[in-house]
This record gives C-alpha cells, structure tokens and sequence, in this order.
C-alpha cells in the first residue's frame, strides 16, 4: 500500500440515525488534507473512527499497512497515529512541560513494567522543552495550562501529540474559538508540521484557512464522501457549494 | 519496648499498610475504592486458615497477599466500566458482598471469625519490628512508585483517562496494576494481622474500616506519600492519648473529613504545598 492510511466502508449508526455511511477515502503520505463539510457531515464522527476512540459497525481503518480496526486508541498512538481532540483536555493537574513530558517519554509507559522501572525523567524533558520552544510555548513551560488561553492550550494539544513521534497526525478542529490572527498563526503551524513529514487529517470549519494550506480536500456530506481533490477543483464543483455553502 | 507500646507499633504499622495501600489505588491512580477492608479480610482469612494447618508465617503472608491481590485485580476489573461515584458505591457493594460470604461459612468460623491462630514464632517486640520493616517497605514502594514513570502515569490517568489515551496510556491495564498492588499490600496487612490478634472477627474489617482507612487517606492528602504516613500515625495514636477520641473515634473521624473537605481537600499535603 503506498498511501499511509486507507478509509475503508465505515460505517456507524446512533439511535438508528446513520453518521456515518460508507465514507472511504485515503491519507497519502506526507500530505495535508482537509476533511470539511456541513455540521453534522460526519467529519468528527469519521476522525473519531479512524483514531480508534468510536467503533464502526461495518467498514475497516488500514495505517501503515496493518489493519488497525480493532485496536483500541491508545493501542493506534503507539503505531503512529496521534490525534487531538475539538475540545482541548490538557492534564490540569501537570504543568504545561509535564504534558508534554509524559507524551515525550511514551516508550517508558509501554507497559506498567517498563513505568514501574523508569525513574529519569531528563531525556523527555529535554525533548519537551525543545516542542515548546517550537510552538512558541517555552514562556509557559512551568505555567499550569489552566493559566494558559485557548490559543495556547490548542498549541499545547498539538505539542503533546507532535511529542509522540507520529506518522499520522488527526487534529479535531484545531482553529476551532480562536481569532482570525491565533487561527492563521496555528494554521501554519500545521503547514509546518506536514512540511517537516508529519502527515495530517485536519477536521476544520474554517474553510479560508483550510483552503489556504491543506493539499487536498475530502468533502464529506450526510456520512458519505460526496467529492475529494484538490482544493481548487473540489470547490469549483456546485454540488459541494451546494452543500458545504448552501450557495451555487 | 514495653509489650504495649509493641502492641501501639503494631497497630500504626499495619494502619500504615493498609492507608499507604489505599492511596496507591485512590491516591495516585484516582480510583475512589471504598471496599477496602474487604481485601484486608481477605489477606487476613487466607493467612489464618493456612495459619491453623500448620503452613508458617511466610507461606501464610504470601498465600494472604496474593489472594487479595488476585480477587483485587478482579475487582478492578469493576473500575474499567464505571467512574468516580458509581465505582464508590460499587467497591462499598463489593466489600459487603465479601463480608457476608464470610459471615455465612462456617469453616470461616461465620460470626465467631478463626481463633486459635499459632503466633508467629517471634516475641511482641520482634514481630513489632518485623511489622514496621513491611511498613517501611511498603512507604519506600509508595515513594518508588511516586518518583518513576509508573507514579507519572497514575497521575494522568487520575486527572483525564481519556487524555491519557491519546498519549498512548492502556488505562485498564494500569488501573488494573493499581488495584492489583493496592490490595494485595492490603491482604499483606491481613496476614501480619493475623498473628498480632490470634482472632480474626468479620467486624474487624467491615464498611466502618474501610472508612477509618479512607479518611486516613484524605485527611493525610490524597496521592501523597508522606502526608498519609503523618495522618495514619496521628488517627491511630488518637484513641490512645485520648480516652474520648477513642469513644467518639467515628464522630471524631467524620467531622475531621467533612473539615477536611470544606477547607483543605487536598489534606495536610494541602495545607503545607504552596499556592500555585
């Protein structure tokens, strides 16, 4: 398989209502693409899916060649595919470092043996320290997250996710409460990211910002992909207007 | 050492077991479990019975301290499905299931508990002391835990289980591993117990130890180490300086919790850490 990810036929159903319907589409490798669409398309339920932390009724998730459908999300985090959530949940009892710490040192938490047989906790801060920095955060490294803005807090959920090395990164509305200027800021961030190899599934509402740096489109209408592509061709057609803008 | 301050050495070390215990599971890893007693039963009714067919004082601790840590992890596996009040209630429910498994058997002894336990073949002054080197390990292994990576992910998964997911954290497994050690420590204090009292009783480790061992926890501070050992010691030499603390030990108990939870609920842990 040359694509990194491979969304196969998912399928889930809530209370008999269908929020996902047999939406199929892949991730190719180091490329950032956008998943947009009307509230209510699927775009969450979709990440939630391929993440790990929803179960399809039908349908499979391959990563990296492997067949990941059953395995838990802490499970897929391990593999390669960090995700973040549309709400931020920072651990409020660590600082802004130590989030990012327990995040750095993920391969001394791969079992309780390995946990229990750990005590440095030098090598992940050092790692910490230098993603901070990266994300404009290293002011705050001893601040609790509680002290920190949304805009930061969002960073701060990136930076966690960016510490576990991963292949493939599922970022949930990441622009989402943020002003036009901290949006454009941890747009390009994202940019950034994808440009340093880092593949990106980006779950967003803001469709200027995704316009202007995903590489590809998947739009996403009643559970189902209605159009994928580049971002030019796939807002040229009318039924994604239609349905994404409500305007032709 | 006089056989009654062996008596007193006794008692605060096996307190400190059982609190030190209950912190690792409540205290670190954030699962309110309050069947606690229930476990030290366990430890306690495993180690008398071998005790009387003539098993020694080693076998008798580790068959008590792995059957509580066995029927712990088995308990835990009650804290994968439900959170915070309904795990409360369902660790309250579990331990009133244990006790009265135990009250209704009568090669338990039912109501009338084991009596007749051998003693462990040390003097009160030598056991008291072995008593305190469990209790010093188990504090070395509390602050072990504490420093590693293993107290680091206790920490996270007390704070968002689903945040600690999405940093590659099996939260089951390490609720599992906190239950599992947990009780099992508290099944060793069952088994030290045992050839303290010579008699064990079903009260002895009914709902109201439970409580006596959670409010030592919470008064103490919750997750730390050495504010636990301060308000073990405190809570169990009370009753001895003071004829009333010991006839109002549940009043007194209860309004040092409801205190605690209204001015300080992170306990003298609380009270002496620095804003933040």
């Amino acid at each position: 398989m040359n694509a990194l990810a491979e969304i196969d036929d998912l399928h889930v159903s809530f209370g008999g209502v269908a929020a996902a319907n047999g939406v199929s589409f892949t991730v190719e490798r180091s490329e950032l693409l956008a998943l947009i669409g009307a509230n209510g398309a699927g775009k969450t339920t979709a990440l939630r899916m391929v993440a790990g932390i929803l179960r399809p009724d039908r349908g499979r998730v391959l990563f990296d060649d492997r067949d990941v459908t059953a395995l838990p999300a802490h499970a897929r985090v391990r593999l390669g595919l960090g995700f973040t959530h549309q709400i931020v949940r920072p651990f409020y009892s660590f600082s802004t470092i130590e989030n990012v710490m327990l995040a750095a040192g993920y391969a001394r938490t791969a079992s309780p043996w390995k946990a229990i047989t750990s005590r440095s906790r030098m090598a992940a801060r050092d790692k910490a320290r230098a993603i901070l920095e990266r994300f404009g955060l290293g002011a705050q490294a001893e601040r609790s997250p509680r002290a920190l803005p949304l805009g930061q807090r969002k960073r701060l959920e990136v930076a966690r996710a960016i510490a576990l090395d991963p292949k493939l990164l599922l970022l949930d509305e990441p622009l989402a409460g943020l002003s036009s200027a901290e949006a454009t800021t941890m747009a390009d961030l994202i940019r950034t990211l994808s440009g340093q190899g880092i593949t990106v599934v980006l779950v967003e509402h803001n469709l200027g910002e995704v316009l202007r740096v995903a590489d590809r489109l998947v739009v996403l209408d009643a559970g189902k992909v209605m159009a994928q592509g580049a971002p030019s061709d796939v807002m040229a057609r009318d039924d994604v207007r239609q349905a994404y803008t409500g305007v032709v | 050492m006089s056989a009654y301050i062996a008596s007193l050495v006794s008692v605060i070390g096996i307190n400190l077991i059982l609190a030190l215990s209950l912190n690792i599971i409540t205290g670190f890893c954030g699962q309110v479990s309050l069947g606690h007693a229930a476990f030290y039963g366990l430890g306690a009714y495993m180690a008398a019975y071998l005790a009387k067919l003539g098993a020694p004082l080693p076998v008798t601790l580790l068959a008590g301290t792995a059957m509580a840590g066995a029927i712990g992890i088995v308990v835990g596996l009650t804290s994968l499905r439900v959170r915070h009040d309904f795990l409360a209630v369902t660790t309250m429910g579990i331990g009133f299931v244990l006790l009265g498994f135990v009250r209704k058997q009568k090669w338990l002894g039912g109501e009338l508990g084991i009596s007749g336990i051998p003693g462990p073949g040390l003097d009160a002054v030598s056991y008291a002391l072995l008593i305190v080197a469990f209790a010093a390990a188990v504090l070395a292994f509390s602050l072990w835990i504490k420093q590693s990576w293993m107290g680091f992910t206790f920490d996270a998964v007390a704070d968002d289980e689903d945040a600690a997911r999405t940093v590659g954290v099996n939260v089951s497994t390490y609720k599992l591993v906190a239950f599992g050690i947990g009780t099992a420590l508290a099944g060793t204090a069952g088994g030290l117990y045992i050839y303290f009292a010579r008699i064990i009783l079903p009260d002895t480790f009914d709902f109201v130890q439970s409580i006596a061992i959670l409010t030592m926890v919470v008064i103490g501070g919750t997750g730390s180490v050495w504010g636990v050992f301060a308000s073990t010691v405190v809570l169990t030499l009370l009753p001895e300086v003071s004829r009333a603390a010991a006839d109002y030990r549940l009043l007194i108990f209860g309004a040092m919790l409801m205190l605690v939870m209204r001015f300080s609920p992170g306990g003298l842990a609380g009270l002496l850490r620095k804003p933040a």
